[in-house]
């Protein structure tokens, strides 16, 4: 088949899944919903395989317009595809984890009613996604950015009934609305000084003769047209990859159900800011001052969205905090130029995050939608297989050697040390306390889950205490006499086929991602001004070498300190947790307990970091951000809408003044004219 | 000697004085209807100044259409306003603000 | 000139129309009220007849008669044709909630018909008076409409406001013409056009008169501050007159600004652009805001018809060719879109309930999710979401902004499109999210639901290839300005 069919074939297979589930679900009933969208995805998965693999083996990247939508004064608006190993890398990516996101909703939605809607949404997404990243310009690159984020309200408001959903899903929406107004800048921007084309290759073209060139924005000051591009554009990212201080709308996403937090929030959707910065990386390696604005943002969601995962009780809203603080990771990646360090991460991110939310996601089942991870101990024992997927899941997310994140993460924390830019200081302290902070709260979650007393046992149905948000309609919990129980073979099967790369694939794509010719002349990186992966490659010498090299670095040992502190705490004494939450001054007590001195250190950091994190919580997260900026400009528009409303008096002689005051004030313009002339 | 301008002043103050029977007036929409015969007749004095000061026909058969509309306009605004005072029962100016903000 | 000189075939579909609605309204006095069925039938019959005619007669180049009074331009054919479609649209949708609500009677057809003859006057002249005559016959008739409900208050209230500062900008505008007569000597566009480029004019009485103009234009338009009477005369007209108001005439009065401000003054473009910015800037902020505070569908619909003309106006104040065939391409989309968002109300009122409040359409997509689907349609594409049309039209207007350096004002449009994007999303919210009312969704005249999906799913066919349209508008204005540049 030519390879341009086959594209097409790959975005369009989902949309028409889509359409058939959407539309005519309620005809051809639920199995044959199931059945087409996942006949679609599979389609996609397979010929996006096929590609990577053609790729891979010396085929020929394509680059091509396949409809022209219109032209205006010479600019074309078309949809085309630009396909090298990079797209090809994010559609297998993209469509692996969907087929596995489609098969496991079959078991986890099946007492849904909007079940055929449901699938309808996610192979939409699909197709959206799919256009996003095989875009070759722009305009659809937008689409393709607004079409995800639309399915993305949908499904996080998918539980329409639910307050919380819908307050959720309003939130994403407005907080995106920021991110996307910052890129539709930038893209306007795009539009207007690079030489008035969308095309991916123009603008690349067209970007080093505009390096040094200025824009005067404001009359009287000038600022790098560069540096302004850039940043508008990564306001984009910002929104979408929910990098501080635009991060709010993602925990609240997980009101959503778990495969959408899976696919949407976890694996693919928000990875497209990376994404979209790793493409422009010919832009970006412009402007030093670009990239340290990425790289400060980056750092700050790394170190700061981790505090938050250890004070939380819901077990997605843990992994949620977590795939904040990750994606913190690869835009610190981005910032140090190492876009393509960046991308790797991403890509084994997507799959041991995927898991571990498709994994709690079993663990919801098995507590009957219960959430809170106060009730869970001890599942161990009922659902095996979700415990060992788990388990792999969560030492690929702390970077344990060996397995996918150890690569992915290290190779970001060498980048960082190596970098010289503006910044880079603070990122590197980020990004090595993140380290210890994700293997604490990742473990605690695992313990808390899967080890320790069954405290299922005593809870009583109706007294459960819990968070205020997940306090909803749809909390069942477990009744007296009830057991957890293992899922369905639909729910474990997805488990266990993202468990194997999130072990292989770090081992085996380190070497041609990061120190091959993989993203050649597709990532650009100036090498003089920005050295961090000239010097890695030259300390690299091979995956086993690295494997090896680990044990004698301090991330390793940092994550280890994270686990047995976890364990500690949760398994060991659990009192301890409660006495921190409870005395203002534990320092003495942790001393009295008999901790190493490093583990007194990082008990006191832990508290430290609690209130750091419960104060940014209720400082900078509700105070600042949702009560000033987003309900703010809100509440602003309202009042304006008041008063202006009060000018519609109802009497014909107050509309007739306006209109002569409209006359007059014409006049006065046209005089104003006259005299300036 | 009256010139052009003498007219185009009288014109302008016709005008003037119909727009401030529109803004001032809060009681009888029968005087809405006279301020709105006076303005049109402003814009004919308008028109006929310019006519004869050109020497070009064109405005004052102008006239002569605005003079036939405005006849038009007249006894459709009569008949809203009696539809009105069916309903309401009053004339007034300031009794029609049911419809605002 | 002599009477063999005379060549009525530009004017043949007034004529036609003319000819037509004497004809309907002579017979309508002699038909019963069970047979009133037969006006319907016959007014939608003329509208295909001028259609026909307006078509058969196309010619890719302007043509004049009565003296050069009366122009036929590839412009104005392209108006006409959207104003048949747009009537006989609104008369399908109001068929039967004009039966419902005591306004099915001859002489709602006949007023409308005489209506449209106002606007197709108003799209073909190239004369003040042609102007003034077709702009009066449409006040007037819309007037009428308005008072049709004799026995409602709100009708009658909005009728009277809408009549007195209708006439108040009926004066200005006169005034402002009577002004542009004295600085240039003629009342032809043409003449006026080619006096002001000349340098022969009193540029002193020109601007006087552009003021006063301008202000008359932009009550017709609906323009802040001259917008006043949108809201109320909206709000209190029933759903069907509404409908009335909001679509056709809004394309006659793009067209009849497009006369008089790129015709007629196209060389005072410096003059008019700061007005229109100021306009246009207003009117995009307080429509988008002050709807927010609206729970009244129509109230809002009129707030968001107030920021679409202020987008419009965006278009108009380039001055280019871009310019105007975005404008044109703009109000051809948005009376497509008023359309579908009125056909929804219309649809879902029946005798003794109207449609018109937010809570109305609460959980409409439980009750029938066509219906929501089309209404989504509607309020997407007033939002400018991609990829429906109202996105590509927004985009072409801000274009032609940009295109001449205004690159602020478009920052200031898409500000407020998002606004405004929130309350088109809240009506959407309402009816996906909101638990449904006890009210049923009446039936509807399968005519009506056929052209309403049409209506609605036309609004997504023209977004993803607007190609369509816009090709027919970018050469209908390149032949209409091309010549007028030459003459």
């Amino acid at each position: 088949m030519e390879m341009k069919s086959l594209y097409l074939l790959i975005a369009l297979a989902p949309l028409l899944g889509s359409a058939l589930a959407g539309l005519f679900g309620w005809a051809i009933g639920r199995r044959a919903a199931h059945v087409a969208t996942i006949a679609g995805v599979m389609v996609s998965a397979i010929g996006s395989a096929y590609t990577l693999n053609y790729l891979l083996n010396g085929g020929e990247p394509f680059n091509g317009n396949i409809y022209t939508w219109l032209t205006v004064n010479g600019i074309e608006y078309s949809v085309g595809f630009l396909v090298d190993n990079l797209t090809a890398m994010m559609m297998v990516v993209v469509t692996s984890v969907s087929l596995m996101v489609h098969i496991y909703t079959i078991g986890y939605m099946s007492e849904d009613p909007g079940y055929q809607r449901f699938f309808s949404y996610i192979s939409l997404f699909t197709f959206s996604m799919l256009m996003l990243v095989m875009s070759n310009n722009f305009v659809q690159l937008f689409f393709g950015w607004e079409a995800v984020g639309l399915v993305s309200y949908l499904l996080i408001g998918f539980w329409f009934k639910k307050p919380t959903a819908i307050f959720a899903n309003l939130k994403a929406f407005l907080v995106n609305r920021v991110g996307d107004f910052g890129f539709a800048l930038g893209i306007g921007m795009v539009l207007y000084h690079f030489g008035g084309s969308l095309n991916y290759t123009d603008v690349f073209a067209a970007a080093p003769a505009l390096k040094d060139a200025t824009i005067e924005l404001i009359p009287g000051s000038t600022w790098s047209l560069m540096t302004v591009t850039c940043i508008l554009l990564f306001i984009g990212a910002m929104g979408k990859s929910a990098q501080f201080p635009l991060h709010v709308w993602l925990p609240d996403s997980m009101e959503g159900p778990t495969p959408i937090s899976a696919l949407i929030h976890a694996a693919t959707m928000v990875t497209a800011g990376i994404f979209m910065v790793s493409r422009m990386s010919p832009l970006f390696e412009l402007s030093d001052t670009a990239l340290s604005v990425v790289l400060v943002a980056g750092s700050i969601t790394a170190l700061f969205m981790g505090f938050l995962g250890i004070v939380q009780n819901d077990i997605k809203r843990v992994v949620a905090y977590s795939t904040l603080s990750q994606l913190g990771y690869m835009t610190v990646a981005l910032g140090v130029s190492a876009y393509n360090v960046a991308v790797f991460h991403l890509m084994t991110h997507a799959f041991f995050k995927a898991l571990l939310f498709l994994a709690a996601g079993s663990v919801i089942i098995g507590m009957h939608h219960d959430q809170d991870m106060r009730n869970m101990g001890g599942l161990r024992k009922y659902m095996p297989i979700t415990w060992i997927t788990s388990l792999i899941g969560s030492l690929a997310l702390i970077g344990t050697p060996f397995f996918a994140g150890f690569y992915s993460k290290d190779s970001i924390i060498e980048a960082v040390h190596a970098s010289n830019l503006a910044g880079s200081g603070f990122a590197y302290f980020a990004v090595v306390a993140g380290v210890f902070i994700t293997a604490f709260y990742s473990f605690r979650l695992y313990f808390l889950v899967f080890h320790g007393e069954e405290r299922w046992m005593k809870v009583q149905h109706d007294d459960h205490h819990h968070d205020a948000h997940d306090d909803h309609d749809h909390h069942h919990g477990l009744g007296p006499n009830d057991k957890p129980h293992e899922s369905p073979w639909v729910v474990t099967l997805p488990l266990v086929l993202l468990a194997i790369p999130s072990v292989f694939v770090g081992y085996i794509a380190i070497e041609p991602m990061l120190y091959g010719d993989f993203f050649k002349g597709i990532i650009y990186i100036d090498h003089e001004a920005h050295p961090a992966m000239a010097t890695m490659a030259e300390h690299f010498h091979g995956a086993a070498a690295m494997t090896a090299h680990a044990l004698q670095t301090l991330p390793f040992w940092l994550a280890l300190a994270g686990v047995v502190t976890a364990w500690f705490f949760y398994m060991k004494a659990p009192q301890i947790p409660a006495a921190i939450k409870r005395m203002s001054g534990p320092i003495y007590t942790l001393l009295e307990n008999k901790y190493y001195l490093d583990d007194i250190y990082f008990a006191l950091f832990a508290k430290g970091s609690r209130l750091l994190g419960m104060g940014f919580w209720k400082v900078g997260d509700q105070a600042l951000i949702d009560g000033l900026l987003v309900n703010g400009s809100a509440k602003l528009v309202g009042l304006f809408s008041r008063v202006t409303r009060k000018l519609q008096s109802g009497f014909i002689y107050s509309y007739a003044t306006a209109m002569i005051i409209g006359v007059l004030g014409l006049m006065t313009l046209w005089l104003s004219g006259v005299i300036a002339r | 000697m009256l010139t052009l301008t003498h007219y185009l002043v009288l014109g302008a103050i016709l005008f003037a004085i119909s727009v401030l029977g529109i803004l001032l007036n809060r009681k009888n929409v029968i005087v809405l209807l006279m301020a709105i015969e006076l303005m049109l007749l402003a814009v004919n004095y308008n028109f006929i100044a310019f006519s004869k000061y050109l020497s070009d026909t064109g405005g004052q058969i102008f006239v002569f259409f605005i003079l036939t509309v405005a006849a038009a306009e007249s006894a459709i605004g009569l008949a809203i306003m009696v539809g009105l005072f069916r309903n309401l029962r009053t004339i007034s100016v300031e009794d029609l603000g049911s419809l605002k903000g | 000139m002599s009477w063999a000189d005379l060549n009525l075939m530009p004017a043949l579909p007034e004529i036609f129309l003319l000819t037509a609605l004497s004809v309907i309204l002579v017979l309508d006095l002699f038909l019963s009220d069970a047979k009133r069925g037969i006006t319907y039938g016959l007014t939608l019959l003329t509208l295909l007849g001028c259609a026909v005619l307006t078509l058969t007669t196309w010619v890719p180049y302007p043509e004049t008669t009565f003296s050069g009074m009366f122009v036929d331009d590839p412009v104005s054919d392209l108006a006409k044709i959207g104003l048949y479609i747009a009537v006989a649209v609104t008369l399908v949708y109001t068929r039967q909630y004009a039966d419902n609500h005591g306004i099915f009677k001859g002489e709602y057809y006949t007023l409308t018909l005489f209506s449209l003859l106002g606007m197709m006057v108003m799209v073909s002249s190239s004369h003040f008076l042609t102007l003034y005559i077709g702009l009066e016959l449409l006040s007037l008739a819309l007037y009428a409409l308005i008072a049709l409900k004799r026995d409602s208050t709100p009708a009658l209230e909005a009728a009277m406001k809408y009549f007195v500062l209708g006439a108040l900008a009926s004066g200005m505008l006169l005034y402002g013409m009577s002004m542009l007569y004295g600085a240039t000597g003629s009342l032809f566009l043409v003449e006026v056009a080619n006096d002001i480029a000349s340098g022969q004019a009193n540029s002193m009485l020109v601007v006087f008169g552009i003021v006063f103009v301008v202000a008359g234009l932009a009550f017709k338009l609906g323009a802040v501050p001259f917008h006043m009477w949108v809201p109320d005369v909206y709000h209190g007209s029933p759903t069907a007159i509404t409908l009335m108001i909001g679509a056709a005439p809004k394309i006659a009065a793009m067209v009849f600004v497009w006369r008089i401000l790129a015709q007629g003054l196209g060389a005072a473009v410096a003059d008019w652009q700061m007005m229109l910015v100021v306009l246009a800037v207003l009117s995009m902020a307080l429509g988008n805001i002050t709807a927010i505070a609206q729970t009244n569908l129509k109230r809002m619909f009129a707030y968001s018809t107030v920021s679409h003309m202020g987008f419009l106006l965006v278009g108009i104040l380039a001055g280019t060719e871009a310019g105007y065939t975005a404008a044109l391409f703009y109000i051809l989309v948005y009376v497509l879109m008023s359309l579908a968002g009125f056909g929804i109300l219309l649809l879902l009122s029946r005798a003794g309930f109207d449609c018109e409040t937010l809570d109305d359409l609460k959980g409409l997509n439980q009750k029938n999710s066509w219906y929501a689907l089309l209404m989504l349609f509607a309020m997407f594409s007033m939002a400018g979401i991609p990829p429906l049309a109202g996105f590509y039209a927004k985009f072409a207007v801000l274009k032609a902004a940009v295109d001449v350096g205004l690159v602020w004002l478009a920052v200031v449009g898409v500000v407020f499109s998002l606004v405004g994007a929130f309350y088109y999303l809240r009506v959407v919210k309402c009816m996906y999210f909101d638990e449904p009312n006890d009210e049923p969704v009446p039936a509807a005249r399968p005519d009506m639901k056929l052209v309403l999906s049409l209506n609605a799913v036309a609004l997504l066919v023209l977004g993803v290839v607007p190609d369509s349209l816009l090709t027919l508008c970018v050469d209908a204005m390149k032949q209409s300005l091309s010549v007028v540049a030459g003459a």
